[in-house]
């Protein structure tokens, strides 16, 4: 017999991101009716909440770069990174970007994903980079394309990172599918599983590679 | 042994400086939530492991009222003014950017050193925390060097980082808060449930559809837990190890790994992974808070049809 009540947290979920309240707000009263709907007490659901947010604070710690951040931008950080960026001939959106993306692909595949990030490196450098280098290719940006570029900066550190980590054979996920196979009986080195993220990582870097290029199209078809 | 507990003694601290920032802005009309927010998380970095589960539990529930009450609001204490920001950076140049990779250089140069030499043996850092360790590191020498170069007012860092801290708001804590739902489906067990319904409507003699299945049950669980490491388990139980390797011959290595990352395709268009896809969104100060997840689906669709063909192709030879 299937149990389905359990679900319904699900669906608050969805229901709530959908209707924009405030994501903690709906985190907090999906884990709430969940647990309750999965037969446990609320004093269970709380220590389990608890428990889990306790154990996951490493999630939290790289906000400790954000006074350095912070104090550097004070100084002219993003300016200076537009500056070299603007001096820079042949320089553009998408080759900047893919740039960064190979960068990131190759650093998190030897195991250093902490290396860079949103708050370190695409804040303070890669996204006024990108901007720059695509108001140099198109004039000044509307609201509209200084998002989408500021997007895509952020875009590309994620594709990076999701699909450079598993070739590093020590990652978590690597280790996770070792022992979850493992637990069926079969057999395998983290190696013969780290391999197989190749192929992957090289469809990544193809697939956003491609449109980091059209994005560069866009941009020199809307200049002025 | 440095563990990641000494990160947590800093990152703490750190927190308390937000708290200070807040509180000191008067500027901003919702300050003392603010303050109240990083205080309380202070509370959970600095003695979270004597609250007990359910004083964790409390906690938990603090932080969520007083940001769900929007308690929460930003100063517009001014920093220094664009053109000002011109000025500093025309006559500091690229030196600017030396602190900056202070961080990552310490963080990438420490972790190779730490285990290429006897370092690794000595037990001075806990190998497991190696590179957030040498983060830590990084960001105290990086505050050094901007002391004694810069000479900022001495509060400078820790207006700044508040500004920022303050314009990321709740958005911070919500992939830890991601996490402990996540704790608590397992709990109730919907990822059985899921698993069940997967492995009902797996459909009989086509290998195709069943890698078809597979793949997009690893993207459906990935949105809906915010993560693929909680999905993976449960879709190599429902499908992966009975149906694709056991039954069809596929190749463990292969259906393992793909089907990972097939579940990664899914993390690039869920709002659950937040840390990835609106703490960004917040850092960047997109109007969007979906931004982010919009540039990438455009990657992750064809991505994800490529991962199926490498699952079949590969997968069964």
């Amino acid at each position: 017999m299937i149990e389905y009540w359990p679900l319904l947290g699900i669906a608050l979920v969805v229901i709530g991101f959908a209707l924009r309240f405030n994501p903690l707000l709906v985190v907090a009263v999906a884990a709430i009716a969940t647990g309750l709907l999965g037969h446990m007490s609320f004093l269970k659901v709380l220590a389990t909440l608890g428990h889990g947010f306790n154990e996951n604070r490493y999630v939290t710690i790289s906000y400790i770069v954000l006074p350095v951040i912070g104090i550097l931008e004070r100084y002219g950080l993003q300016q200076r990174a537009r500056t070299v960026i603007a001096a820079m001939r042949g320089a553009t959106t998408g080759r900047l970007l893919i740039v960064y993306l190979v960068f990131r692909q190759l650093v998190s595949a030897v195991g250093l994903k902490d290396v860079a990030g949103h708050a370190q490196a695409v804040r303070p450098l890669v996204a006024p980079m990108a901007v720059a280098a695509a108001e140099k290719q198109h004039g000044r940006l509307d609201p509209d394309t200084d998002e989408r570029v500021k997007a895509m900066a952020a875009a590309t550190d994620n594709v990076g990172v999701f699909f450079g980590e598993d070739i590093f054979f020590a990652i978590a996920s690597i280790l996770l599918i070792q022992g979850t196979l493992a637990g069926f009986g079969i057999v395998l080195t983290p190696f013969q599983l780290s391999v197989w993220a190749i192929p992957t990582a090289i469809c990544a870097f193809l697939i956003h590679g491609a449109r980091l290029l059209l994005l560069d199209r866009r941009l020199r078809r809307g200049a002025k | 042994m440095i563990d990641l507990h000494w990160l947590y003694i800093l990152a703490g601290a750190i927190f308390a400086s937000f708290a200070l920032s807040s509180a000191r802005d008067r500027t901003n009309p919702k300050r003392r939530g603010n303050a109240a927010f990083w205080i309380v998380l202070t509370a959970s970095f600095w003695f979270g492991d004597f609250l007990g589960d359910i004083g964790n539990g409390v906690l938990v529930l603090v932080l969520v009222a007083i940001a769900g009450t929007h308690l929460l609001g930003r100063g517009s204490k001014g920093s220094t003014t664009v053109e000002e920001r011109e000025d500093c950076s025309r006559r500091l140049g690229n030196r600017l950017f030396l602190p900056a990779l202070i961080i990552p250089f310490t963080a990438f140069a420490g972790t190779l050193a730490f285990n290429y030499t006897p370092l690794k043996a000595s037990g001075l850092i806990d190998p497991k925390s190696v590179t957030l360790v040498l983060l830590g590191v990084g960001v105290i020498l990086a505050l050094a060097v901007c002391y004694a170069w810069l000479r900022p007012p001495a509060l400078a860092p820790i207006d700044e980082g508040g500004r920022l801290a303050d314009s990321i708001g709740w958005a911070l804590v919500l992939p830890q808060m991601l996490a402990s739902l996540g704790a608590v489906f397992a709990a109730a067990g919907v990822g059985t449930t899921i698993g069940a319904i997967a492995g009902a409507i797996i459909p009989e003699g086509s290998v195709f559809l069943a890698v078809l299945l597979f793949a997009l049950g690893m993207v459906a669980f990935t949105m809906i837990m915010g993560n693929a490491f909680a999905a993976f388990p449960v879709m190599a139980a429902a499908i992966g190890v009975p149906i694709l390797i056991q039954q069809d011959g596929g190749s463990p290595a292969v259906i393992g790994a793909v089907g990972m990352l097939a579940g990664f395709c899914g993390t690039l268009m869920t709002p659950m992974a937040a840390n990835f896809n609106i703490v960004p969104a917040a850092l960047l100060e997109l109007k969007d808070q979906y931004g982010v997840i919009r540039a990438q689906i455009p990657t992750a669709i064809p991505l994800l049809i490529a991962n199926i063909l490498i699952l079949y192709f590969a997968g069964f030879r």
